[in-house]
Parts: C-alpha cells; structure tokens; sequence
C-alpha cells in the first residue's frame, strides 16, 4: 500500500516539450511511472519519449485515460494548468513549479476545495512510492521501498532524510514533498491522515521548517489522532527573523514560524524530535526498530 | 518587494484613498523646495523599508524653515536601526516631506493574504499607530479581523463589517467603506502581500486620510506589473548581499565564523544549523538552487571567501538535477582565482558523485572532503576549534 501515488496512477505531464518537462518525464518513465500521456498547447501531434502530446489535458484524459498530472508549466501559467487539470477530473496533480504568485494560488487553491481533486505543491519535488512510482524530480535511486512514510516542505533536504533511511536499512511506504510556498494543497496534516489509514506505514518522518504555523497544526493532529510513532526535524534554528530564506514560505515574521516554537509543539505532543540532520538516519533506526 | 512610504502612497492616491500632500526630497535643498510648497508644519520622514522609525528618530516636525533644515540635514544620510529591523542598519538617502495634519483620531487597517486559510484577512483597530502585533496580544478585542473568500472578493456587508466595528457612522462610514474597497482592488489588482494604514487617520476637519503606507508586493508577480517592477530600489548596505544578488544568488549574510554554500533552501537551513552543533556560527545563508551551473557556484563560492570573518566553509551538495561534477568544477576554478585561504570541508551526494571527487581530487588543491553530513560536521567542529 501507499498513499496518494499507485500502480493505478496514469501520468500526464504539463509541459513535457519544455526542458525540464522532458528530462523528468524520462526519468519518470525509466522509474517505471506510467507517464501515458503530454500537454503542451500547440504541439498536439508530437511524441517525447514515445508520450503522445496533446494542445489541451481535457484530450488528453479523453484518450489516454490519466488520472494524475505532473506540471511542470512557467510560474505564470501554472495556476491555469492547475485549474486544467482540475477541470479535466484529475484527481491528483503535482505541480513542482516554483514561484507561482500567491493572489493566483489563494484562488487556486480554495477552488480545488470544491472539487475532489488534490493538489501536492507547488515549489516541490513530487511523489514516490518507492518501487513502483515516481512523480516528480527526486532521484529514483535513493529511495527503497518500505514501510516508513515521509513528509516535507523541502526538496534536498528530504533526499538528504531518505538516503540516510535508506542506508540505515528503513526503506519508505511513500514519500511527499509538500512544497515551500506559504499556500500549498496538501498540508502535513493531509498527509499524516492518509499515512495512518495506510496499513503499510508503520512509521513517520516529519520534516519541517520556519515559517507559517503548519508544524504546530500537524504535531496538535499527531497527539490527537495517530498511533504510528512520529519523528521530526525542523530546519532553521540558525535562521534570522524577518528575511526570506530561499522558500517563499520560510519567514520568521513578528516572532511567529520559529523552529524553536514548532521543536516545542511536536515535542508536547509525542513526536521524537531528532535536531541533528547529520544523525537522522539513526535516530529513526533507534525509533523504529522491532517494528 | 518592499515598498518606500512614498510609493505605497502613490500607488494610494491611484486607488483614490486620500494622503497628505507631500514631495520627495533627496537633498537638503530639495527638502527646502518642497516644504516652500507646503505650510508648516511639515512631517519630515526617512524612507527606509523598515517600521518603528519614528522611535528611531527617523521621522521629526518642523515648525518653521531652520527646523526643516535642521531636521533634513540629520536624517539624510543617518544610518537607522529600529526595533523592526533587527541587526541591519538602513542608510538614508531620501525623505518624504509632508504636510502636517490635525488628528482626531488613529485607527489601524490593513489587509494580506492569509497563508493558513488561503483567504485574504482585512484588519482593523481602533488602536492606530501602535504596533498591532502588540494590540493583538494585550487587547484581543481591539482588532477586527474579517476573512475574504478570494473567490468571491470583498462584499458591501463586510465593509460594514470593519466600518461599523470601528465605531464609524454616517458620512465617515461610507468614506471609510469607499477607501476600504479600493484598498482591497489594490491588493488584487497589484499582486500585493501587505497593504497597511497605520495610522488611518480622521482629520479635525472630519477627512479620513492615510498618514503612513506599508506595501509588499509579490516579486513572483512582478511579470505582469512592469510599472511595479521599476519602483524596486535596493537599499542593500551589505556588500557581499548586494554582490550576490547581482548574480542572482539567494544569499544572507549572518556574521559567523563558518561560510556555507548548500543546493535547496531547507538543506541549506539545515546545514545552518549543524554548523551551529558543531560549536561554530555559520557566517551566511546560500542557496545555489537546483539548476545551478559553475558560473553560479564560482561567484557563490568567491562571496563567502571574500568574507574577513570566515575561518572555514562547508560545501554540502546533495546532487539531484544540480550534478555534482558541475559544482567540482565551479569550485576548482574559484579556488584557483581567488586562491584558498581557508580550509574547505566538502561533502557530495548524489548524481555524478565519482566524478566530482575525481575532478576534486586531481586538481590538486587542499580540499577536506567528508563522507557523509555527520562526517562534515566533526570535521568544521575541527576547524572551528582552531585559534
């Protein structure tokens, strides 16, 4: 089991004539994704990587069947591609670009709420089930299938978590990167519900950062409705108030979105909380053992 | 992008929200011409993208001409540091000179983008002029605080809503509503993630008139915004930060000890903090990003060696699209410009691994590679040590 992304998941990816859209779509498909179709408007007619490319996404579910897109369309346009795919009844979109404005997210956003269409990003680096999917720009070859879940705003950083897992012998149910803009479609908490109806998870890795309240949030879920044991990180403890750190959403502003405060909330709720990125891996192999 | 008070204002009076009547002055003199054409007293203040000024002594009255001399000729060129601005300093090179208004009253408004509800908040107090974060904790009560439905957008019943919250009525509630509308088409209209009044006054003569503006504006945005885009000013005082950004580097700098240069900005946090562990204070914030190539990495590279203060620096590439051979390269040919006068501890993952080590290695430079994160951070806790 896993969750959000299966052997079921049909791909289709937005913008797979641009560079980035390409390369990954190959990526994807040498992973073993069903990547079954492309959208880039005006290119109806070619094929990449032997992907049929269609104008719209509505032709591209009429004739291939997807369910899931992957978007890797410019920041003007891809809260358009967004409502796209919506609009065309997919019901899983990743979307891995970065720098969407945020008035085009909030609409986005509280649009897709009245749909059953679930957005992962933006500004993230997608999905795997490791084994069996990928969706998205991580490298395939760190991951190993598993029963550890994991989540995270950033990209690197939880390449960096799940290699060292991996070393340690703790392979992943699922792994979701939820992005590092300050509006995102699927929050920790969505996650952690989905890991703990998915009978395979038997553990959590949590991996946070300043900025916003959404650690708070997930960790006051985790005291109130989950059993699988949790680990956490936060990243930043060393960040200055009120400058950007690289994510739109990573800002300490008026005192709020410290590390300091989301280590405090995971801790009174239950989560082990390792602040050493260097020794993760075996803080969770001390963690998860005998499980 | 933060905006100057001056700007925030013009963009105000486009959106037909009344502000004093002011000029833009740069030099004493000009402060001069400008309050010829106002009648005392005038408000003389810095323009700075930094809140609590007036403490700061950044804002003064001026009762008559060697008042306004007086005042201008310190606030040019004064170095500001205020409550809001933490350890940077802003240098002063422009004042706003304003008309002086009779107050009646202050309140406080502003409206943002909500991160948590993906809703856009209106905030209003009756307590304007004070620090609202301050208001929020001590007096609850005092703010109101209505939440939009972006998809919907601001409603006549929601600016009765603030309106009548803040006790106004009759003629200064339909002012009110009128200039809390526009403020609202503004924050859509611009792409803006802070619109703020504070103090929104009410004039003895019963004129309600924005006295302060405080406007960000998405930098995402920028590309359908060309007229906002050319309002940006730098007013970076630090060299290497401004060095950086001319190479569209995502760099802080944070006065340690220990540089860093890390790919992804929770990484490059993390990486922060295991400096941090080991004893040391890591001397910047680097993000080289994904995609980037060795032109990126050199610059990045020559930034953080061309900071006094650092003793040693950490490279930690985790390689994903960014291969690890590019980054090798990029640092070898730095090194070799620049020469090394620090140890270097360098720690690479990922795509291309061998051949980074391998360019690293034959390039004959003293470079301390570290296996694995736990690795590097022994090793920096070393060199940290030293005298």
């Amino acid at each position: 089991m896993s969750i959000f992304a299966d052997q079921d998941s049909r791909v289709v990816v937005q913008g797979i004539t641009g560079r980035e859209g390409s390369f990954h779509a190959g990526q994807c498909l040498r992973y073993g994704t069903r990547i079954v179709a492309g959208v880039t408007p005006n290119k109806e007619g070619e094929v990449i990587n032997g992907v049929p490319v269609f104008n719209t996404v509505r032709k591209a579910v009429d004739t291939t069947g997807a369910n899931t897109s992957l978007i890797f369309v410019p920041p003007g346009s891809a809260a358009d591609a967004i409502l796209e795919a919506a609009d065309a009844g997919i019901k899983l979109v990743v979307c891995i670009t970065e720098g969407i404005p945020v008035h085009d997210m909030l609409r986005t956003y509280r649009y897709l709420k009245t749909t059953d269409c679930r957005l992962i990003g933006p500004n993230c680096p997608g999905i795997i089930t490791p084994g069996v999917c990928k969706i998205g720009i991580m490298p395939g070859s760190i991951h190993t299938p598993g029963s550890i879940g994991v989540i995270s705003r950033s990209g690197t950083l939880t390449y960096e978590v799940v290699h060292q897992l991996t070393s340690v012998g703790l392979g992943q149910s699922t792994c979701v990167g939820i992005g590092g803009d300050p509006v995102i479609g699927t929050s920790f908490i969505d996650c952690l519900a989905a890991f703990r109806d998915d009978p395979r998870t038997r553990g959590i890795v949590m991996v946070g950062e300043i900025g916003g309240n959404a650690e708070e949030e997930a960790a006051a879920f985790i005291g109130a409705h989950l059993d699988k044991p949790v680990v956490g990180f936060i990243a930043g403890l060393t960040a200055p108030p009120g400058r950007r750190m690289g994510h739109a959403g990573a800002i300490i502003s008026g005192g709020s979105g410290t590390a300091q405060a989301k280590i405090k909330a995971m801790g009174e709720h239950g989560i082990q909380v390792c602040e050493n990125l260097g020794t993760i891996g075996k803080f969770c192999k001390n963690i998860f053992q005998g499980m | 992008m933060k905006l100057h008070e001056y700007q925030a204002k013009e963009l105000f009076r486009s959106a037909g929200i009344a502000v004093p009547e002011g000029l833009i002055a740069s030099t004493v003199q000009e402060a001069e011409e400008a309050a010829n054409r106002l009648a005392f007293p005038v408000v003389v203040k810095a323009q700075v993208h930094a809140g609590g000024r007036g403490k700061a002594g950044g804002i003064k009255v001026a009762h008559s001409m060697a008042e306004l001399r007086q005042a201008a000729e310190e606030i040019l060129g004064m170095n500001l540091q205020t409550a809001q601005t933490g350890s940077q300093t802003f240098t002063v090179s422009k004042v706003l000179v304003e008309q002086g208004v009779a107050i009646e009253r202050e309140l406080y408004l502003s409206i943002l983008p909500d991160r948590t509800s993906a809703g856009i908040a209106i905030i209003a107090s009756s307590e304007g002029g004070m620090n609202i974060e301050e208001v929020a904790a001590a007096d609850p009560d005092r703010i109101i605080r209505i939440m939009i439905d972006p998809l919907l957008g601001v409603q006549p019943f929601h600016l009765r809503q603030a309106g009548f919250g803040l006790g106004l009525q009759g003629e200064l509630l339909r002012g009110f509503s009128s200039l809390l509308a526009g403020l609202y088409r503004l924050v859509i209209g611009k792409d803006l993630l802070l619109a703020e009044i504070n103090p929104l006054v009410i004039t003895t003569d019963r004129r309600i008139i924005a006295l302060d503006g405080k406007v960000e504006v998405d930098g995402s945005a920028l590309f359908r915004h060309p007229e906002m885009a050319a309002m940006k000013e730098s007013e970076n005082t630090d060299p290497l930060e401004a060095e950086a950004a001319r190479h569209n580097l995502n760099y802080i700098n944070l006065n340690g000890n220990i540089g860093n240069m890390v790919n992804g900005a929770g990484l490059a946090m993390a990486t922060m903090d295991i400096i941090k562990l080991a004893g040391a204070e890591p001397a910047n914030f680097l993000d080289v990003g994904g995609g980037a190539n060795a032109d990126m990495i050199e610059n990045g590279f020559r930034i953080i060696l061309s900071d006094a203060r650092v003793k040693g620096i950490l490279i930690n590439i985790f390689g994903g699209i960014l291969r690890c051979d590019v980054l090798a390269r990029g640092v070898v040919e730095a090194a070799g410009k620049v020469g090394l006068r620090v140890p270097v501890v360098i720690r690479m993952e990922g795509t291309n691994e061998e051949e980074g080590r391998r360019i690293l290695a034959e390039s004959g430079l003293d470079l301390i590679t570290a296996r694995d994160l736990n690795d590097a951070a022994t090793k920096i806790s070393a060199i940290a040590a030293r005298p």
